[in-house]
């Protein structure tokens, strides 16, 4: 999909974001600008840290070529100050006096030093939404002390349900820094909302985040295990963690990649649609347990899927499906698994890796990978695209990650100091 | 403290963690979200509704803990859409809401005869929002998903596990969550849009989309570098993406199923990692030096894993932080929800109180807002606790007409 020119109308256009954020922070930028605000990332003279972070393009380590920086970094205008300098306090102030939205990760303490903190802003700019990510929320101690992505959701809860039967491994931490991306989930709905407060008449406002709880409450059963009932969960290979052990739902395809078999079947329909196509794939036959999916077809109703693993014809004939759906997911690729039974109305996953899904059809077909023109290396690069469609106030990527500084001048002279 | 949200009305159909998750912070933030649930099935659309876990030996339809979860501070009304009386009492009530919000399989509100246009034509500037698997159009639309399939398809799983083992996965619906994140997100987005413009719209969120957004440097490192994840025994989430770290991985603490994460992002936390364990092994020449300590994690693993694993798991990570190291135990639920001094400051977890129930325990917010703070007081709705509001005060029948109704089989 070719993206429509800079200022394009996502529902947040008109919205104008300061943003001071770096790796714990700055999708919440990228959200917001690419809902349409016009976000102004301010880097420090030498960039902002996550310029350095890998990995990069054609792996040649460069400020402008960071594939990190990138991803979290479109839809944005980049103006560089020195905030240790007067100059460059100054021009964090006028900024922020014509702001809607401050979104910042500093060390608790950083921008009160600086005079910059909301104390200082509110003065010029009472309609002001100023939101702090920080570990542990701006007043926790525990704020003050090193973190990273890995730690938070190690203490905060996800980790703990991750991992395998086995548990002489150690838990997982899921990838791709969703400490982080949690902590900037909850900055989003909580600057909108404050937002919608202020569409109504309301001023502006202090907003709170803590990634350490945001982690807390993103952890569905294990928490609420705990709260109602005082059961703990424990973690299982590729499904839920639970207080009692349930059956492995995940299964090595034909091709050696990975599939989850989902909810096997329980109506006898489902059980009619499993032997057919055992059948269409010429594995009926070498199924010994066939005459027990004849039997669950014959049957008036659904199956109690909570009779498995007890003793019983029941348990049989839902063992029975289980095997057959397991049999087709070895015997065929992941892919003709997937579909298949998709097509056939089994709630069932491609264990897929990023790169993969960047190709799926489905995705193509919705124009999920979204092309960014990077005019100064003369070729476009394929982002991951939309979370949402917005019927009449379309997302998009505004704008490629800025370079260093990029906007600088107009920026500036905006702000009457050029 | 004022209710930033109040003045918003959500005609409500979401179930389960996916839909539920994303309206309870609205609901959370003062809006009035007015669930709608199927009285011929007592509302089991939500499949979380009447299951556990259960605060106690009862059981029934208004008991199930998640359920209580996922819907503080919502209004329930039933209502019987295989009825005339019964849609022409929804049309009603969307023509006094300001969004219309539901995670049903794609098409499903359409064939109820209340999709996007219909919604539209009861009221101009509607908001809909529909969270499915895959999005109201492509090849997939009506394939079904739910929390553990969308992190499948959508590059979660995998990205989420040991060098050469299979996926682990996520232990959880990460991306129910997730969803609901972004459901909220867009919606707000759109109610915004609307105070703004005057126009409504249909936010079709796809939460494979959702997922498929979340592991946004790998994808780039693929399209960009042509460099695929699926590679040498690939990924291994426990140790560093970007940027890179040595030692950054979750080890062995004394006693059982015990375990700390410990991440050094500079020479200056290994160093203060070395001081704290104190170990000649640690002046290995390996291990000089980030590259090295890279080219070695193995064995540098190995020893810093025989280090902890006779240490108490909290207090060797506390240490570890005095020392500049980030560091934290794997907390268990009852570690974080009962003993930590964190989350109990924040408020992290409020007793609600449900009509049945009575007082119990829920997941609280994250974020504080110094004008207009959330609020959870009120539990899950039980199954038509709201009848009488919403179709008297609301919809202004008298109370005669909704006994009639409840007779009718309408509500």
């Amino acid at each position: 999909m070719t993206q429509p020119p800079a200022g394009a109308s996502g529902p947040l256009s008109g919205l104008r974001v300061v943003e001071l954020c770096d790796e714990a922070g700055e999708l919440a930028g990228k959200l917001l600008g690419d809902m349409g605000a016009d976000v102004v990332k301010v880097e420090p003279p030498e960039g902002a840290r996550t310029r350095g972070h890998e990995p990069f393009l054609g792996d040649e380590r460069h400020p402008e070529r960071s594939l990190y920086f990138w991803h979290y970094n479109t839809s944005k205008r980049s103006l560089t100050l020195d905030l240790e300098s007067d100059e460059g306090r100054e021009a964090f102030r006028r900024l922020a006096a014509n702001a809607d939205v401050l979104v910042e990760d500093q060390p608790p303490g950083r921008l009160a030093g600086l005079g910059l903190d909301y104390a200082d802003l509110r003065e010029g700019n009472p309609g002001l939404i100023h939101a702090a990510i920080t570990s542990f929320g701006r007043d926790d101690p525990r704020s003050r002390e090193p973190f990273t992505d890995l730690t938070i959701l190690a203490g905060g809860g996800p980790v703990w349900s991750c991992g395998y039967d086995d548990h002489s491994l150690p838990p997982v931490r899921g990838g791709g820094g969703q400490g982080f991306q949690t902590g900037c989930h909850w900055a989003l709905i909580s600057i909108l909302t404050a937002l919608l407060h202020r569409d109504g008449g309301g001023e502006g406002q202090f907003i709170d985040v803590s990634m350490h709880a945001a982690s807390n409450v993103t952890t569905e059963a294990a928490s609420y295990q705990w709260l109602v009932a005082n059961n703990t969960v424990q973690r299982q290979t590729g499904r839920h963690a639970a207080p009692a052990p349930s059956i492995p739902t995940q299964r090595e395809a034909a091709d050696g990649r990975w599939i989850n078999t989902g909810l096997f079947p329980r109506y006898p329909d489902q059980f009619r649609t499993v032997i057919e196509w055992l059948r269409e794939v010429d594995l009926l036959d070498t199924f010994e347990e066939a005459p027990l999916l004849e039997v669950a077809a014959g049957r008036d109703g659904m199956l109690n899927i909570g009779r498995i693993g007890e003793d019983g014809e029941e348990a049989a004939l839902l063992a029975a499906g289980r095997e057959a759906m397991n049999l087709l997911a070895a015997r065929l690729p992941a892919y003709e698994f997937f579909e298949g039974a998709q097509e056939r109305g089994f709630q069932v996953g491609i264990i897929y890796a990023p790169e993969e899904v960047i190709r799926d059809p489905h995705f193509v077909a919705r124009g999920f990978p979204t092309e960014v023109e990077h005019p100064e290396l003369d070729r476009s690069f394929t982002y991951p695209g939309a979370p949402w469609r917005f019927g009449a106030s379309p997302w998009a990527i505004s704008r490629r990650p800025p370079l260093i500084g990029e906007h600088n001048d107009e920026l500036l002279a905006e702000l009457g100091l050029a | 403290m004022a209710r930033a949200l109040a003045n918003y009305r959500i005609c409500d159909f979401t179930g389960q963690l996916a839909g539920a998750g994303a309206t309870r912070h609205l609901a959370a933030f003062g809006a009035e979200v007015i669930r709608i649930e199927d009285p011929m099935n007592e509302g089991r659309w939500d499949i979380l509704r009447g299951q556990p876990p259960y605060p106690d030996e009862r059981r029934g339809i208004n008991l199930g803990g998640a359920f209580n979860n996922h819907n503080t501070e919502k209004l329930g009304i039933t209502l019987n859409l295989r009825t005339e009386r019964g849609k022409e009492l929804l049309r009603e009530l969307v023509r006094i809401s300001d969004a219309v919000t539901e995670n049903f399989s794609a098409g499903v509100m359409e064939r109820l005869g209340f999709g996007y246009e219909q919604l539209r034509e009861l009221k101009p500037d509607i908001v809909y929002v529909s969270n499915s698997g895959f999005g109201g159009s492509g090849p997939y639309r009506d394939y079904k998903t739910w929390g553990p399939i969308v992190q499948a398809i959508s590059g979660l799983t995998w990205t989420s596990k040991l060098r050469d083992q299979p996926p682990a996965g996520w232990g959880y619906s990460y991306m129910d969550h997730t969803g609901a994140y972004y459901m909220a997100i867009g919606l707000l987005a759109a109610l915004h849009h609307r105070n703004v413009t005057g126009e409504g719209q249909w936010v079709d969120m796809a939460c494979t989309e959702a997922g498929a957004a979340l592991t946004g440097p790998a994808t780039l490192d693929y399209t960009a570098n042509g460099r695929p994840t699926r590679r040498d025994g690939l990924p291994d989430s426990n140790h560093s993406e970007w940027p890179p770290m040595a030692p950054h991985a979750i080890y062995p603490a004394a006693g059982e199923d015990n375990w700390i994460a410990i991440a050094c992002r500079s020479e200056e936390d290994w160093r203060a990692l070395a001081d704290a364990v104190a170990e000649p092994w640690t002046d290995d020449p390996r291990f000089a030096g980030l590259e090295a300590r890279r080219e070695h994690e193995d064995a540098l693993d190995e020893r810093i894993a025989a280090w902890t694993g006779e240490r108490e798991a909290f207090e060797t990570a506390e240490r570890l932080r005095a020392a500049g190291v980030p560091a934290a135990a794997v907390a268990r639920p009852e570690d974080r929800i009962d003993h930590d001094p964190s989350t109990a400051a924040w408020g992290l977890w409020p007793e609600v109180t449900q009509t049945e129930m009575g007082r119990v325990r829920v997941d609280g917010v994250p974020a504080h807002l110094s004008e207009t703070d959330w609020r959870l007081e009120r539990g899950a709705p039980c199954l038509g606790e709201h009848n009488e509001y919403v179709f008297g005060e609301l919809l202004g029948l008298d109370s005669s007409e909704v006994e009639q109704l409840h007779e009718d089989g309408v509500i």
